[in-house]
């Protein structure tokens, strides 16, 4: 049945983790190398070692999960393991330079694994949390289909708009020109559109009229419905128009409620990606500071 | 009086149009009469530009006029090429709409057209495409009205009414409303006979007003305008009175008349009402009526050689010469095997002799039904199927013996001569029940699933003696541990066969309990209703037995059972029953453990809120007939579409599953993805048989698909693509390295696909039979959110899932 990573197996790298640690732990404190422990020590080495090859093995991942036809483990397993034998890599490392720090390359490598692993962490919190989010955000139905449904609503829109005064036209346009969805990454974590600006508009287009009209406009406060608008213009207006001045209002609060669920929906998945930005990066930029790191102590040590 | 000949052809396709062409060669005097003004109207039909296939491969062909391989455009060329050459007598519009025997043993043959000629012999190779249903009133053939539909963004700015109601008529108007004006009319109140996506479809564009639709209504008729803006207007008969639209263009979509009723009024017996039936023709082809030769689909071979060869034989046939017929040959190797057995015919009399189920069938059912079958002579001890194994052929014993291992029997049955085993998976589209392996001597004839399927649907004593035998053993399988062998005959004299359709109750509860159902061919429902509510407990697949509790004490139906989907079951009459247990107390023990067992499970599921709903839910999108399903958990999918990549990956380049559609139901996804149902829809009307059943299950494609699309529309569930076979990418480390060609699950793109068309064939998800490590998609997901799972795990799929 379904289980996630975090449940996989049992929790079986959980347990593994586990019992590297509690053997790393007791190792440090019954080891007494005669100087501060460090990595230079035969323990330092041991856990130096095993620290990187873990650190490969997590790289690796990522290749294992391109190699669709191989028989090496379920993604699901590797992904359990990357995430436990990960976080216990920041004690077996703390571990191995004895908790000494100074400005060089070794302590940039072991802060670039921070970083990594850290960014994992907050991957590992969206990927928990966003996908029930998206899902509800979704209502079952498909972001392409929500799509198309804003698509035909500025079609209706505009079909309408024309019928009633040519301020309204270019207003429905001009919001559907702004409508916005996706773009850069960053309006896409915001999760902002245009489409509210359109009932905005419109109200103020009615304002306009009105004023135009020589009448004396009620003055449009901000609380005020947008059924009051429709009513208000529905004295002045002819029948035909206050109808299709209410629907247009009806179906750009649909658009708006769409539009809404779609920049979500877009800002969910973009949080969900985001983060392996960083990670993956990183992640390489870590391995490179470690084949330094590994070089340095052979030859300046 | 018309014309007369010595034969006469009805139908240009590769049939008729061979058969002509043979006559003509040898100088016999003919007609072909043709209902379309072009030769070979299901050809002509294809989509332009299709590539046609000429399987089977190792047939030969034997005819005067091309076919090899190709084109449409280049087939049907060289047709018409050959006709011109060959000096056949062709008449085009000359559908034939009566064929009568006289006295004198002439055939008059009359034409819609008014014509008529007489003849000596007639051969029928009308195909099965049948007649596209008209409108049925005045103005239907009217030259804006049309009846099929190629290119629907070749018309823009029209007012198009689309008649129908059915999967083309949808697929028309929906494609047709992006640049035109749709009207779609339906008869009646709902598009219930669609494909759900194809409904679904059609309801948004009407909410949408994208299409406007009249349901309850039914033309009246069609008429040319001469003034005004548009070309024409239909009178409609709508439910509120008469209404009319102007119009530039009427498509109508009525879906087409079986050939049959014409073949039946010509005299042809088909054997019985399943449309799947085809009529008994002797090995020269000829039906029931003296001299009215059946060739081609019609005749129960649906592919262009097959029709081919045998318009070239009936011609020989009907002027007395006895060629050997075109597959003799391959005949001959399936005996090759076999020594002392003599000619083909021999040892095909010889089976039937030894095979009582096979004496039943005609000459050329038994050629077709050998072609076929593979004759295997398997060693003393050798495995012929294990238990569990998703194989569905058909076994009969020629000589020799078998053992079936039987679970829970230490002796094994023995089934000699003249028996048949295999019937079970057949006909309930499930593992096998049993390991059978070969005694000594044994020589075995192996059916395939679909030709057996055709030889049961036609040959209503195939059918029974193959029901009797299965309800015998169902029987036995379930009750033999304890009843003695006249028991269980006592219960299979009592015992009948019940069809039920999806959504039919087979009891309720409160009911009186009068029967016992063993479930042969669906599934059931168990649900309980619990304050006004129908809650689903459990699911019952074939090979269980449900309604046995009202026998063995309480006296009504403690809950509903429901057919999830087309659903067969054996009855076993209750009075029959309630005897043998009481008098069988180990019988009666062992169905109360049963019970028990049932019962905590159904307790469990009745407390858990909303257990049963998930199961419902998932019955609700045909999960029922399903072997296997891809559920995707949505609480987990980080929507990566990494499944979607190693599918593609996996499979030359296109997905076989669509990640995002489909249903939702409590964080439950079912994606658009092939179930490897127990009974494919697909497998209905594959003219190769190219799709199949492997043995753990999947569902696939073989390489012998003629890319005719029958599939693609029969699956319900919309997973059949019709794809070329695209290059080889560059592998992972190029890409990942370098760079090189297009990424992990993108499609390769082809310099030269343009240029040089190739074959485009049906794909769909073959369950990475041919991966080593299992589904792909289901390895590939990064947070095991998408998993496979059978129907006999739902109830446990539905506790998990709280
Ligand atoms: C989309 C599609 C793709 C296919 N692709 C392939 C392929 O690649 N390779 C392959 O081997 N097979 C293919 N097939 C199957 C193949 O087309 C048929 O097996 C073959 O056409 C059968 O030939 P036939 O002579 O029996 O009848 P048909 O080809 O169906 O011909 C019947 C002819 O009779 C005419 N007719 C019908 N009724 C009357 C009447 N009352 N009076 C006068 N004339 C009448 C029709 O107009 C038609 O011309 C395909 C089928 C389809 C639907
Ligand atoms: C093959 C694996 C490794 C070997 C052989 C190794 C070796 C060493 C040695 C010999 C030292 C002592 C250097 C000194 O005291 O100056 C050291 C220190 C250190 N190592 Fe490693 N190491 C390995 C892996 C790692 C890894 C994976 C990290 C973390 C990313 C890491 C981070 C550090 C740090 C932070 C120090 C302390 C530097 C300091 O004293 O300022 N090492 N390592
Ligand atoms: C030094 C340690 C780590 C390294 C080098 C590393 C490296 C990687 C790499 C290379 C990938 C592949 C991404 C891709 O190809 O798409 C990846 C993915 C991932 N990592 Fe790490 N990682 C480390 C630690 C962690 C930790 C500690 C966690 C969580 C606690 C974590 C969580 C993840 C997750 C959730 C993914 C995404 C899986 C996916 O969506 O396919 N990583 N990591
Ligand atoms: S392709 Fe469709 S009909 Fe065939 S097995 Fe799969 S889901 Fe069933
Ligand atoms: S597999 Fe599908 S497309 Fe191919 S021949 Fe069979 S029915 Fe036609």
């Amino acid at each position: 049945m379904h289980d996630s990573i975090l449940t996989h197996a049992k929790s079986r790298y959980l347990w593994i983790s586990i019992g590297l640690s509690v053997v790393s732990i007791a190792l440090y404190l019954w080891h007494d190398p005669g100087v501060a422990p460090n990595g230079g020590t035969w323990l330092g080495y041991t856990l130096g070692t095993i620290a990187a090859l873990i650190i490969v093995l997590l790289l690796l991942f990522g290749i294992r999960k391109r190699s669709y036809s191989t028989t090496l483990g379920s993604t699901r397993g590797w992904l359990s393991a990357h995430i436990y034998l990960g976080t216990t890599l920041i004690l077996l490392v703390l571990l191995h330079c004895g908790f000494q720090f100074g400005w060089n390359l070794h302590t940039f490598a072991l802060v670039l694994m921070l970083i990594v692993i850290f960014s994992g962490f907050f991957g590992v919190y969206a990927y928990l949390r966003y996908p029930t989010l998206m899902t509800r955000n979704r209502e079952s139905a498909t972001r392409d289909a929500m799509l198309e449904e804003i698509q035909e609503i500025d079609q209706n829109a505009l079909a309408l708009a024309d019928g009633i005064a040519p301020e309204i036209h270019a207003v429905v346009l001009r919001s559907i020109e702004n409508t916005k969805l996706g773009g850069g990454v960053w309006t896409q974590l915001r999760a902002r559109d245009g489409s509210d600006i359109a009932i905005a508009r419109i109200r103020a287009a009615i304002e306009k009229r009105e004023t135009q009209l020589g009448a004396a406009p009620a003055p449009m406060q901000a609380g005020q419905t947008i059924i009051a608008m429709v009513d208000f213009l529905a004295g002045r207006a002819d029948d035909k128009q206050s109808e299709a001045l209410r629907k247009l209002i009806d179906i750009l609060s649909r658009k708006r409620s769409l539009a809404t669920r779609v920049a979500r929906d877009i800002q969910y998945q973009a949080i969900m990606e985001i983060w392996l930005y960083f990670h993956v990066p990183l992640s390489i930029a870590l391995l490179a500071a470690l084949i330094g790191h590994i070089i340095s102590v052979f030859f300046y040590w | 009086m018309g014309e007369r000949f010595k034969i006469a052809i009805v139908g240009s396709g590769p049939g008729g149009l061979s058969a002509a062409a043979r006559a003509a060669e040898r100088n016999e005097s003919h007609v072909l009469l043709e209902a379309e003004p072009h030769l070979s109207n299901t050809i002509y039909l294809y989509q332009k530009g299709k590539y046609v296939m000429d399987e089977p491969g190792i047939l030969p062909l034997r005819s005067p006029i091309p076919f090899a391989a190709g084109l449409r455009e280049t087939i049907l060329e060289g047709w018409d090429e050959a006709a011109a050459r060959l000096k056949i007598n062709v008449r085009y519009q000359h559908e034939v709409s009566a064929i009568k025997r006289r006295d004198d043993g002439i055939f008059d043959i009359k034409c819609k057209n008014g014509n008529s000629v007489e003849a000596e012999a007639v051969v029928l190779g009308i195909g099965l495409q049948g007649n596209l249903r008209k409108l049925g009133v005045p103005g239907e053939d009217l030259p804006f009205v049309q009846y099929q539909l190629d290119d629907p963004d070749a018309y823009e700015g029209e007012t198009i009414v689309v008649v129908g109601a059915g999967d083309a008529a949808i697929e028309n108007a929906v494609a047709l409303a992006k640049q035109n004006n749709v009207v779609i009319i339906n008869r009646k109140d709902e598009f219930g006979r669609a494909k759900k996506g194809n409904e679904q479809a059609i309801l948004k564009a009407i909410d949408d007003g994208l299409i406007e639709c009249y349901y309850n209504s039914s033309p009246e008729k069609v008429e040319a305008l001469s003034a005004g803006r548009k070309p024409g207007r239909m009178i409609l008969n709508t439910a509120n009175g008469r209404a009319q639209i102007l119009l530039d263009r009427v498509i109508a979509r009525l879906g087409a008349t079986a050939p049959r009723g014409f073949v039946e009024a010509c005299g042809v017996v088909f054997p019985n009402k399943d449309p799947a039936s085809v009529p008994a023709i002797s090995a020269q082809y000829e039906s029931n009526v003296k001299r009215l030769y059946i060739v081609g689909a019609l005749g129960g071979y649906p592919l262009i050689k097959q029709a081919m060869n045998q318009g070239y034989e009936v011609i020989e046939y009907i002027t007395g010469n006895a060629v050997e017929p075109a597959d003799a040959p391959l005949l001959k190797a399936k005996f090759a095997n076999l020594k002392g057995i003599g000619s083909v015919d021999q040892a095909l009399a010889q089976i039937q002799k030894n095979v009582p189920v096979l004496s039943h069938i005609t000459p050329l059912q038994m050629r077709e039904f050998m072609l076929d079958s593979d004759i295997r002579t398997p060693a003393a001890g050798e495995v012929i199927f294990t238990r569990n194994d998703y194989t569905n052929s058909f076994y009969s014993i020629v000589e020799g013996e078998v053992r079936i291992e039987v679970e829970g029997k230490p002796q094994p049955v023995v089934l000699r001569r003249g028996e048949f085993f295999g019937e079970m998976s057949l006909i309930s589209g499930r593992r096998r029940s049993a390991t059978v392996t070969a005694g000594p001597n044994c020589i075995l004839v192996e059916t395939p699933r679909r030709s057996m399927n055709r030889l049961i649907n036609s040959v209503e004593a195939v059918k029974a003696d193959i029901d009797r035998v299965f309800i015998m053993r169902a029987i036995q399988s379930r009750f033999a541990s304890e009843a003695s062998t006249e028991q269980l005959a006592e219960m299979a004299a009592n015992a009948t066969l019940q069809r039920f359709k999806a959504g039919d109750y087979v009891f309720q509860e409160g009911d009186e309990g009068d029967c016992l159902h063993l479930v042969r061919i669906g599934s059931l429902t168990i649900s309980r209703n619990i304050g006004g509510k129908d809650i689903v407990l459990t699911y019952v697949a074939a090979g269980n037995y449900v309604g046995e509790m009202a026998l063995m004490g309480e006296s009504k139906r403690s809950a509903s059972a429901r057919a999830a989907i087309a659903t067969e079951t054996i009855r076993l009459d209750g009075a029959v029953f309630k005897k043998l247990i009481s008098r069988i107390p180990a019988l009666r023990l062992r169905l109360q453990k049963e019970f028990k067992e049932r019962t905590a499970a159904n307790l469990a599921m009745q407390s858990l809120p909303g257990g049963g709903d998930i199961i419902s839910f998932l019955m609700a999108q045909g999960a029922g007939e399903a072997t296997d399903i891809l559920l995707i958990d949505e609480s987990l999918c980080v929507r990566c579409d990494n499944c979607e990549k190693a599918c593609a990956e996996t499979h030359s380049g296109t997905s076989r599953l669509d990640r995002e559609a489909g249903p939702t139901f409590a964080n439950v996804h079912v994606p658009t993805s092939c179930r490897h149902c127990e009974h494919p829809h697909c497998m209905k009307d594959c003219p190769p048989d190219a799709l199949r059943r492997a043995p753990n299950g999947e569902v696939f494609i073989a390489d012998n698909c003629i890319g005719c699309g029958n599939c693609e529309r029969n699956c319900p569930y919309g997973v059949i693509h019709m794809a070329s076979k695209p290059p080889k990418k560059p592998g992972l480390l190029q890409w990942l390295l370098l760079g090189r060609g297009p990424g992990p699950g993108e499609a390769p793109y082809d310099p030269n696909a343009k240029k040089d068309p190739t074959a485009k064939k049906a794909v769909k998800c073959d369950m990475c039979k041919d991966q080593p490590g299992g589904a792909a998609c289901v390895r590939a997901c990064p947070t095991g959110a998408a998993i496979r799972i059978s129907p006999e795990e739902f109830p446990a799929y539905a506790q998990s899932r709280r």
